[in-house]
């Protein structure tokens, strides 16, 4: 098993519900985020095009954030998830340092946080948060082992690229382009 | 200066806010197991209680589900999957109801204006004394200038169960600025042509549409929620999409074709693509032949109004013009002209919703799958009460029959009703403001205050400090919609269904639902009789029991289902159809319109050019934020804390600007933002104008977070194009210049 997640940057929108639905999903605090959006703009008036992306950790299948922490707070779990056990975790920041993608943040409590796939959600059955309140439905998560999942099928059909593939962290969010 | 209203910054006397989320329900177990944390943080399983709502954060009316904990915590409200409203999903804001729950800028007790004789200020006062008063002085206007003289400016819920207490007093004079700020113009222009307005959601069939053209509409931006599902859906299924617009909105991002107009000039574009599908024989024959009226007036009408005629004023070429006009031709019937929602733009607003709605007629897209959709809606019997006095007059005849088309009542009228001037025989006196802040909401303020001053007595109903607030005699605090029962929501769509709100927790400090405080200030007027219940819950379960429901099975369920009664949702191959137009017909040629001395097809009229140094003043949405209603939430303002202004970077270079720079705007009038606002300097905005999103720049320091963040657009708008036919307020004819260094206080005030 090897749950991804691919997002068409032709159906986003920007309208940041994926961020909102994350915050009151894992109570993240006031200020932080687990996922974001970004925006870039090419060319120049009027031949311009924009791309939005919803982003977050990307569930590397090489993972330099759970490769420095000290304590194995990082780790992994089944599906490709990488989770961060808050009990274990001394805050020290390495994690933060090493991820390409700015995934993770010090929680006001102590510890580091990033997307968890919504694990908790999705060991149930249930889709991510951010999956399941997309208006645009521009979000597909499942499993890349299964042909036949939703998210199989988006990426065979389209095409998609990842972010920063030369750091070699093999992300698992696809962009659908 | 000082005036007899003066503004008062409510105290936060009384007690703290509610405390936040974080470090309650959630929060780390200390000292037990890593395991048992990660298991805290995450999942609250079973003990979260579900309770049915339908959003209010706008008036899409999403139904959805709150969550609620044990302890009455509201944490996530989620859609409700059987809405086709929301299909399971809010938007963004809706999402984030749960700040406006939990925002600690609430308002907390009733207030009374009080004056030592030098200041004024607000006391805490019991319901009963603030609602005694409210009676009195009702009694007191009416009798001195009749119940009529009372007025209710509302947006949202709140306002039919004070209109309910408007009427009953005996005033029809109610009034909501959705209406002639916003939308009221394409009701009229779609209303002369098909005989019926659009509403709200609009029946646009975006799901099933080929060719989707927006014109100045940024959906995407603008969450509608169903709409922009729709249009995800139609992108997917390779629809083309048509956006005309001065910005480069997300929407012109997905867009096959961006058509970057010159403000001001839609009108033309207009006239060009219908002269195009008349000339090169692109319109539906059969449809037009069977169901329209004055094809060929409207053929001559537009000989003139060749694409290369339209180049020369929009800045669109003549070939795009022609390729875009077939581009819908091919997808007819399934296209849609979109009517949009804000077209409040250059007072002949309702001549150039005219002309969308005659190329969606040409196309014969109008009742037809992919086009426009024949709506249905739920009909529940009001709760019995007696019949309403009749009025003896309303601001129509304060105003002398301006405005003839107006469908609905206008909230500049209401306000130019209020103003005392030499001839005007009838004169609104007392207000009552329901859930809308007027300062931020009605362009020309100096016309707004006036009336503001003249009134006798002032009365805001909300659940917010806002800048309407701060001008009552009585502030009423109500709940928020998770904290109360409401009308239930009937709203059209291709079903009709049935939508139930009931609260997931208590109400906050003294706060109570305007049913309530209606229904008090109606005992207390001595209108018992049309408020014969207990509580909202015995109408609520009266009105459903008379459908086949009842509240117990709505409490379960949220939203309900019911069958069609208002046929077909399209027009069969040649169904004979009449529409409730004076022909019977769709009119090309709008009677209406000529019988009351307007022209019958729309005419291009140039409009005011930015001066030198000037840019037009453009303003949208965010999707995070519904105006200023919502830039204090604290969930919603973590997304958006404040607007920019758009600017291009060759204005930029010219001007020296940079991206994050803070600026003051001062527009064609000498007014000057009230705060700065920062620069974005981006591509996605014309030379000729600036862009920025409505609804920041607060003034009113008790809103905590929102509170001189951005600018307000609304200061700015000072020339107000006001549309003849129907009285709504045309306001992009305002132009900006910079000012880099903060103006003097003269200036800024
Ligand atoms: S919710 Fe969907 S459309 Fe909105 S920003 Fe997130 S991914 Fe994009
Ligand atoms: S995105 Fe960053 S935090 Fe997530 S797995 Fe990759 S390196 Fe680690
Ligand atoms: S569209 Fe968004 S804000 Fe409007 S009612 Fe629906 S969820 Fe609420």
């Amino acid at each position: 098993m090897r749950y991804a997640m691919a997002i068409d940057t032709r159906k986003c929108v920007g309208c940041s519900d994926c961020v909102i639905a994350c915050q009151t999903e894992n109570n993240v605090p006031l200020g932080y985020c687990r996922d974001w959006i970004t925006e870039t703009v090419d060319g120049s008036y009027p031949n311009v095009e924009i791309e939005l992306r919803s982003e977050r950790c990307n569930h590397c299948d090489n993972s330099p954030c759970v490769r420095c922490c000290p304590t194995g707070a990082s780790h992994i779990v089944e599906g490709g998830v990488v989770l961060v056990e808050h009990g274990l975790c001394i805050g020290c920041g390495a994690c933060i340092q090493s991820c390409p993608y700015d995934a993770r943040y010090s929680h006001p409590e102590g510890w580091v946080d990033k997307c968890t796939f919504c694990n908790h959600r999705v060991t149930k059955g249930e889709k991510p948060a951010c999956v399941s309140v997309c208006p645009t439905k521009c979000m597909y998560f499942g499993d890349l082992d299964d042909p036949d999942s939703e998210i199989s099928n988006a990426l065979k059909n389209r095409k998609h690229k990842v972010l920063a593939p030369e750091a070699g962290t093999k992300p698992h969010i696809f962009y659908l382009i | 200066m000082k005036t007899r209203r003066d503004f008062i910054k409510i105290s936060a006397a009384g007690s703290a806010g509610i405390a936040l989320a974080g470090g309650g329900y959630f929060s780390v177990v200390k000292g037990s197991s890593a395991a048992e944390k990660t298991k805290k943080l995450y999942d609250y399983g079973s003990s979260l209680k579900r309770t049915p709502t339908y959003c209010e954060i706008c008036f899409w009316n999403c139904a959805g589900w709150a969550y609620t904990t044990e302890d009455g915590k509201i944490v996530k409200i989620i859609g409700n999957e059987n809405d086709p409203h929301c299909n399971g999903r809010l938007c963004t804001r809706g999402t984030g109801g749960v700040g406006m729950w939990s925002d600690s800028d609430r308002l907390k007790t009733p207030l009374i204006r009080v004056s030592d004789g030098e200041k004024q200020t607000y006391r805490e006062a019991s319901w009963d004394e603030a609602l005694t008063l409210v009676a009195t002085k009702m009694k007191e206007i009416a009798g001195k200038y009749g119940p009529e003289s009372v007025a209710l400016f509302n947006h949202g819920s709140a306002g039919h169960h004070f209109g309910h207490l408007l009427k009953a007093f005996g005033s029809s004079n109610i009034t909501a600025p959705s209406y002639a700020q916003c939308r009221g113009p394409r009701e009229v222009g779609f209303a002369a042509t098909f005989g019926v307005g659009l509403g709200s959601p609009e029946p646009t069939d975006i799901r099933d549409t080929r060719c989707l053209v927006l014109i100045g509409s940024h959906l995407g931006e603008n969450m509608h929620n169903s709409q922009v599902q729709e249009m995800s859906d139609a992108i997917d299924k390779g629809a083309t999409i048509i956006t005309v617009d001065p910005r480069f909105s997300v929407a012109a991002s997905k867009s096959k074709f961006w058509l970057p107009i010159k403000p001001a000039t839609d009108i033309a574009l207009l006239l060009a693509w219908i002269n195009v599908i008349i000339n090169e024989n692109l319109y539906d024959k059969s449809y037009v032949e069977k169901y329209t009226y004055g094809f060929d007036e409207l053929k001559n009408h537009v000989a003139a109004f060749t694409p290369e005629w339209a180049y020369g004023i929009t800045t669109i070429k003549p070939d795009i013009i022609r390729k875009t006009a077939r581009e819908m031709a091919d997808a007819a019937p399934s296209v849609i002209v979109h009517p949009g929602r804000h077209v409040t733009w250059y007072g002949d607003d309702t001549q150039r919703t005219r002309a969308i709605a005659i190329i969606n007629a040409l196309l014969g897209a109008y009742g037809r799958r992919g086009g426009f959709y024949f709506k249905d809606s739920m009909s529940v019997p009001e709760f019995p009460s007696p019949e309403y006095p009749k009025p003896t007059w309303n601001w129509r005849d304060t105003l002398k029959g301006k405005y003839p088309l107006a469908g609905l009542a206008i909230a500049n009228g209401l306000v130019e009703a209020s103003i005392p001037e030499e001839g005007k025989e009838h004169l609104i006196k007392a207000w009552i403001v329901a859930g809308t802040n007027l300062p931020l909401t009605m362009p020309h303020k100096d016309t707004l205050m006036k009336a503001i001053q003249s009134l006798d007595f002032m009365v805001v109903v909300d659940t917010m400090p806002m800048e309407i607030t701060g001008y009552a005699d009585v502030i009423l605090p109500e709940c928020t919609y998770l904290e109360r029962y409401d009308d239930l929501r009937l709203s059209p769509n291709r079903e009709p269904y049935i939508a139930l709100r009931m609260p997931a927790t208590q109400p906050y400090a003294e706060t109570k639902p305007a049913w309530w405080m209606a229904k008090q200030i109606g005992e207390k007027l001595g209108l018992s009789s049309f408020f014969a219940f207990k509580d909202i819950e015995e109408v609520l379960d009266w009105q459903l029991k008379q459908v086949g429901s009842s509240l117990e099975e709505m409490q379960r369920v949220g939203v309900k289902k019911f069958d069609r009664q208002a046929g077909p949702l399209y027009l069969a191959d040649g169904e004979d159809y009449e529409f409730h137009t004076n022909t019977g017909k769709i009119e090309l040629y709008a009677t209406e319109m000529a019988a009351n001395g307007f022209d019958p097809m729309p005419v291009y009229t140039a409009h005011p050019e930015p001066p030198d140094g000037f840019y037009r003043l453009i303003y949208g949405r965010a999707p995070m934020h519904t105006f200023s209603r919502t830039s204090n939430n604290p969930n919603l303002h973590d997304l958006q804390k404040e607007n920019h202004v758009w600017i291009n970077p060759k204005v930029a270079d010219l001007w020296g600007l940079k991206t994050e720079q803070k600026v003051w705007l001062q527009n064609q009038d000498g007014v000057v933002s009230k705060f700065p606002i920062k620069v974005r300097v981006t591509e996605r905005i014309r030379w000729d104008s600036v862009y920025m999103v409505h609804g920041f720049g607060h003034s009113d320091p008790k809103l905590s977070r929102a509170f001189g963040r951005g600018a307000s657009d609304s200061d700015l708008i000072t020339n107000v194009m006001v549309d003849p036919i129907m009285g709504g307020t045309g306001m992009r004819g305002n132009f900006v210049t910079f000012l880099t260094e903060e103006p003097g206080k003269e200036a800024a005030l």
